[in-house]
C-alpha cells in the first residue's frame, strides 16, 4: 500500500512541544468541551485521537485553548478546518490561512485536513459547506487553493468530499474524477467521509460501491463516520442529511468495512456534533470503529508475512 | 471598458455559480436558482432548501449560543424569530462565529417587538462581553501584593494596564441583575430594582466573571482602564458619586483581575 | 479645585491598606496545579462547568455537518410567549411582559 507522507512533521528542528503519538490504525472522536472532565477521568485507557474544528480555536486565548493543550499532551489530535472556502472562485483569505498555520504550528497536529466545498462569498461567510460545480475551471481553482494551504501549512492536506442535496448542470465531470485530479496536480491526501459518500450516493442515485471503485483510495489518510438523517426530496423520495446527531447507520459501517479491507488501516474519526451525547456512548462508537481497524490490522499483517513467506 | 481584474464571480471561467447560489441562501421568497437541479431531471427545491436552511438554523444557533440569558427572558420563539431577522439582515462576514453577533445588542434595541424590555440590548451586550472575555489572550492578574508593595507617596502616580478580558458596561436599567438570574439555572422570580447598574466582566483565569459594581466603580476602573492615574479616578469617581468606597473598589478589582500590570504614570 | 487634589497619598495608602486586609483572593494556580486540578475532573477549572452558559465557548457550533432541523420560514411568524420576561418589574413600574401578537409581521 503507498505510505502518504501525511504523518511526518514539517519543524527542521525536531524540537517538539507534544509528545509525537502515533495515529496509525487508530479510531477517535469529535473533541467536544464538555465531555472533557470525562475523557481526563476515564480509568479504561483510551489512545483514541481526538479531532478538533480549527476555528473553535482561533480566538486568542481562554478554555479552548487551555483544553486542546491538555488533550494534546495525551492524545494524537487532527485539525479539521470548516471554512477554509477551498470551493469558491474567490482567493483564499490570507488572514484565515494565517491563523489556520498558526494552529498546525502550535498544536503539531497528526493530521490536518479541509473540505472541498466553499462557505464565502464576496465578503459573506454563510457558515454552510456549499457544493461546487465539477468543471476544468473549478478544478484548477481548487488545485490553485490547495498548493496555497500546503505552502503556508509546510505539508499535505488531507481534502474531504462533501455530502451533496443537488447537482449543478454545468458540471462536466463527476465527483471522483474531480477528486482523482486534484490528488494528482496538488499531491494532497484525502479524507474519505464514508458518511458523506453514502449520503450523496442516496440523495443522487448512485452506487456508493461504484463511487468507492473509482475513487483514489491509495491517498486516503483518514476516514469519518457520522450520522445522517433523512428527509424527503421534491417527488417524495428519500433525502439523507449529513447531520451528525447520531449514531453511524448500518450501511455506513458496512461500506467502512470494505474500505478498510481494501486499505488496511486508516485512522478513523466518528463525528457527533450535535445532540451530543455523553462520553461512554460516543467512546463506544469509536470502539465499534476500532475494533474493525484492529481486525484488519491483523489480516494486514498476516498478509504481509505470507507475501514474505 | 469592461476588465475582469477582481472580478471572479460571474466570469466566463465559470465561477458565476456562487452569485447564482448565495442570494436565495438568505431570502426565502427567491426561487431556486437555475443552475442547479436533482439528478436525472428530478427539481430541486427541496434539495436546495436543504442549504437554505442549514445557513439560516446554523447561524440562528449560533446566536443562541452567544446570549442565552437573552433566549431565556424571550422564550425560544421569540428569540429564534428575532434571530432571523437578524441574520438575514446581518450575516456574519468572519468566518469565526464567535465573532458573530456583535451588531445583535444594536438590533435588539430597535427590533420593534422588543421594545417592551428596554434592557434587553444591555443585557445582550453583558452577554457579548462575557463571550468576547472568553477567548481573550491570557495575561496574569496583577497580584494585590504588588500593589501593597507600592510606596504610599506613588500611588497617585500609579497607572493600570487593563487585563485583556475585562470590560466594563454600563446600563441604565438593572441588566447585570437581570443577566445573572437568567444566566443561573434557578427559576426567575420578579426583580424589584430599578436601579442603573453597571457590569465588570473579568477572566482572572480560565473561568469568565461577571460582577455588579457599587456606585461610582465603574467610573473608577474605566477611567484606570482608559490610562488614567489612581488619584485622578478616584477623584472623578468620588466627585460624581457621594457613595464611592475607594477601598471596595480596590478590592473588587484584585478580586476580579481587572488588570495585568501597574506602571507609574509619567 | 483640581480632580488630583482631592486625593492624597494618606487617603490612597489606606485605601489599598483596607482593600488587602478584606481581600480574599487565592494566589493563582501554577500550571502544574492547574493540570492537576483538570485531571481530577474538577471542572470549574476548565471554565466549562456552566452548562448552558458556554456551550458557545469554543465557538459556537462552527458547523461542518447539516442540520435536519427544517427553518423554511419566511418572515412571517407568531409571538409565543414562554420567556422569564413576564416575571420582571421594569424600572418605572412598567412590567416586562410580552404582549402576546396575533398578527403576522408581513414579510
Amino acid at each position: 500500500m503507498p505510505v502518504l507522507a501525511i504523518h511526518t512533521q514539517s519543524r527542521v528542528s525536531g524540537d517538539l512541544r507534544f509528545p509525537a503519538h502515533r495515529i496509525e490504525g487508530l479510531a477517535g472522536t469529535s473533541f467536544k468541551h464538555e465531555h472533557l472532565s470525562s475523557i481526563l477521568v476515564d480509568e479504561e485507557q483510551n489512545r483514541g485521537f481526538f479531532e478538533v474544528h480549527a476555528e473553535n480555536y482561533m480566538g486568542a486565548g481562554g478554555a479552548p485553548h487551555a483544553a486542546l493543550t491538555r488533550i494534546r499532551e495525551d492524545h494524537p489530535v487532527s485539525l479539521h478546518g470548516v471554512c477554509m472556502s477551498i470551493g469558491g472562485p474567490q482567493p483564499l483569505d490570507k488572514t484565515h490561512l494565517a491563523r489556520f498555520a498558526a494552529l498546525v504550528e502550535r498544536y503539531e497536529p497528526q493530521l490536518v485536513s479541509e473540505h472541498l466545498a466553499w462557505s464565502t462569498h464576496s465578503t459573506t461567510y454563510y457558515n454552510d459547506l456549499l457544493p461546487l460545480p465539477y468543471t476544468e475551471a473549478t478544478l484548477q481553482r481548487v488545485a490553485e487553493h490547495i498548493d496555497e494551504v500546503q505552502e503556508i501549512i509546510r505539508r499535505p492536506l488531507l481534502l474531504e468530499n462533501p455530502s451533496t442535496y443537488l447537482l449543478f448542470r454545468e458540471s462536466t465531470m463527476s465527483e471522483t474524477a474531480f477528486i482523482r485530479e486534484i490528488v494528482k496536480r496538488t499531491g494532497c491526501g484525502l479524507l474519505l467521509d464514508v458518511n458523506n459518500v453514502f449520503v450523496s450516493a442516496t440523495n443522487h442515485g448512485f452506487s456508493a460501491l461504484d463511487y468507492l471503485a473509482d475513487y483514489p483510495l491509495d491517498h486516503v489518510g483518514e476516514i469519518h463516520l457520522a450520522g445522517h438523517a433523512a428527509q424527503e426530496d421534491d417527488e417524495g423520495d428519500l433525502l439523507l442529511i449529513d447531520s451528525h446527531d447520531g449514531p453511524v447507520a448500518d450501511a455506513v459501517w458496512k461500506l467502512f468495512e470494505i474500505v478498510i479491507g481494501r486499505c488496511g488501516p486508516i485512522p478513523t474519526l466518528v463525528e457527533w456534533d450535535s445532540a451530543i451525547p455523553e462520553w461512554p456512548v460516543l467512546k463506544a462508537e469509536a470502539k465499534a470503529a476500532q475494533a474493525i481497524l484492529d481486525r484488519h490490522a491483523a489480516a494486514f499483517r498476516r498478509e504481509r508475512l505470507n507475501a514474505h513467506a | 471598458m469592461h476588465t475582469l481584474e477582481r472580478e471572479p464571480a460571474g466570469t466566463a471561467s465559470g465561477a458565476g455559480y456562487c452569485r447564482d447560489f448565495t442570494p436565495g441562501l438568505l431570502d426565502p421568497a427567491r426561487k431556486t436558482p437555475a443552475l442547479v437541479t436533482g439528478p436525472n431531471g428530478k427539481a430541486a427545491d427541496k434539495r436546495f432548501n436543504v442549504y437554505r436552511n442549514n445557513v439560516t438554523v446554523s447561524l440562528i444557533n449560533a446566536l443562541a449560543a452567544v446570549y442565552p440569558a437573552v433566549m431565556r427572558i424571550t422564550g425560544e420563539p421569540f428569540f429564534r424569530a428575532m434571530a432571523r431577522f437578524h441574520v438575514r439582515e446581518t450575516p456574519p462576514t468572519s468566518p469565526l462565529l464567535f465573532e458573530y453577533g456583535r451588531d445583535f445588542p444594536d438590533f435588539i434595541e430597535r427590533y420593534e417587538y422588543a421594545q417592551s424590555m428596554p434592557w434587553l440590548a444591555d443585557v445582550a451586550r453583558i452577554e457579548r462581553g462575557w463571550l468576547d472575555a472568553y477567548h481573550a489572550a491570557d495575561a496574569a492578574a496583577l497580584s494585590p501584593t504588588e500593589l501593597a508593595a507600592v510606596p504610599p507617596d506613588r500611588l497617585g502616580d500609579l497607572v493600570f494596564e487593563a487585563h485583556p478580558a475585562t470590560r466594563i458596561l454600563h446600563s441604565g436599567y438593572p441588566a447585570v441583575t437581570i443577566f445573572s438570574v437568567n444566566r443561573a439555572s434557578d427559576p426567575v422570580g420578579p426583580i424589584e430594582t430599578t436601579v442603573a447598574e453597571s457590569a465588570l466582566v473579568t477572566r482572572p483565569m480560565l473561568e469568565v466573571e461577571v460582577r455588579r459594581l457599587a456606585p461610582g466603580v465603574g467610573l473608577f476602573l474605566g477611567g484606570l482602564m482608559a490610562g488614567e492615574t489612581m488619584a485622578s479616578a478616584a477623584a472623578a469617581a468620588g466627585e460624581a458619586n457621594a457613595d464611592f468606597d475607594l477601598a471596595a473598589a480596590i478590592r473588587v478589582m484584585l478580586e476580579a483581575g481587572a488588570f495585568a500590570a501597574i506602571r507609574r504614570g509619567e | 479645585m483640581s480632580m488630583k487634589s482631592s486625593i492624597n497619598s494618606a487617603m490612597l495608602a489606606g485605601a489599598v491598606a483596607a482593600a488587602m486586609s478584606s481581600l480574599a483572593v487565592a494566589a493563582p494556580l501554577s500550571q502544574a496545579e492547574v493540570k492537576a486540578a483538570m485531571d481530577a475532573g474538577k471542572e470549574k477549572c476548565y471554565g466549562v462547568a456552566m452548562k448552558g452558559q458556554n456551550d458557545c465557548a469554543a465557538g459556537p457550533g462552527t458547523t461542518c455537518q447539516a442540520t435536519s432541523t427544517v427553518d423554511y420560514q419566511g418572515n412571517a411568524w407568531k409571538f409565543v410567549d414562554s420567556g422569564t420576561c413576564t416575571t420582571m418589574q421594569l424600572p418605572g413600574g412598567r412590567t416586562g411582559s410580552l404582549e402576546p401578537l396575533s398578527r403576522d409581521i408581513p414579510s
